[in-house]
């Protein structure tokens, strides 16, 4: 077992949960760590060619607004349609202009480091989706796969 | 400052693009060349002080310049 060895199981597909496991990811490997990433259930949707990555106000108390909306925007208000669009649209922006990268150059950077990205078979199959619209570079595994890495890690996270 | 072979300039760039930017140009070096790094993000101290420990390069000098941060970075290996 070696102590500089990454996984990272990513099972959410919004925007704000895409950035932490690519972050951790690029970050460790930056730092010479061999990194594992496994995309299961929503988290599949982070290897899609064609990232459309959301994020919601909704069921997301914790998510800081501009304005002090925290304060007084009311929870009903989070479900008016459209608001998840502009949350998004605003989250981006924000993200630009903080220097911050986006997921798709994160992404890259992590595949130029040659961190490996499995794919769960199993939610593959389960939601009908297509090996043409996930990117190339990627392996299609199950979580005995999984296990094969994470045995050998000495750092296994949860997203 | 001393001498230095190449400059990044990391300016503007928050975490991790210091880092990885820095880890991209270092790659592209010979061991003994001096990589001078200029950032604007606090948290880039820290993280070229354990970019160093962990990747066994050298952090020859870590300061602050009108509020930018500069880091002397040697390739050892």
């Amino acid at each position: 077992m070696s102590s500089k060895r990454l996984t990272i199981i990513s099972s959410k597909g919004t925007l704000d949960w895409a950035y932490p496991p690519f972050i951790l990811s690029s970050t460790a490997a930056a730092l010479g760590y061999e990194v594992t990433m496994f995309f299961t259930f929503y988290g599949l949707q982070l290897l899609k060619k064609e990232l459309n990555l959301k994020v919601s106000p909704l069921g997301n108390p914790g998510m800081p607004m501009p304005m002090g909306m925290n304060n007084w925007f009311p929870v009903l208000g989070t479900t008016i349609p459209g608001m998840e669009t502009i949350m998004t649209t605003m989250m981006k922006n924000t993200v630009k202009s903080k220097g911050v990268a986006s997921v798709e150059e994160l992404r890259d950077l992590c595949l130029e480091a040659d961190v490996r990205m499995i794919g769960c078979q199993m939610t593959i199959d389960l939601f009908d989706m297509r090996r043409e619209d996930f990117i190339d570079g990627i392996d299609i595994g199950g979580a005995a796969t999984y296990f094969e890495h994470a045995g050998e890690a000495g750092v296994n996270l949860f997203i | 400052m001393s001498n230095f072979d190449q400059e990044l300039d990391a300016r503007g760039l928050n975490c991790p693009l210091p880092i990885l930017r820095a880890k991209k140009t270092l790659t592209g070096m010979t061991s003994g060349e001096v990589l001078k790094i200029m950032a604007t993000d606090p948290g880039s101290v820290k993280d070229f002080e354990a970019f160093a420990t962990q990747t066994g390069n050298e952090l020859l000098d870590s300061s602050e310049v009108d509020g930018e941060f500069h880091f002397l970075m040697k390739k050892t290996l």
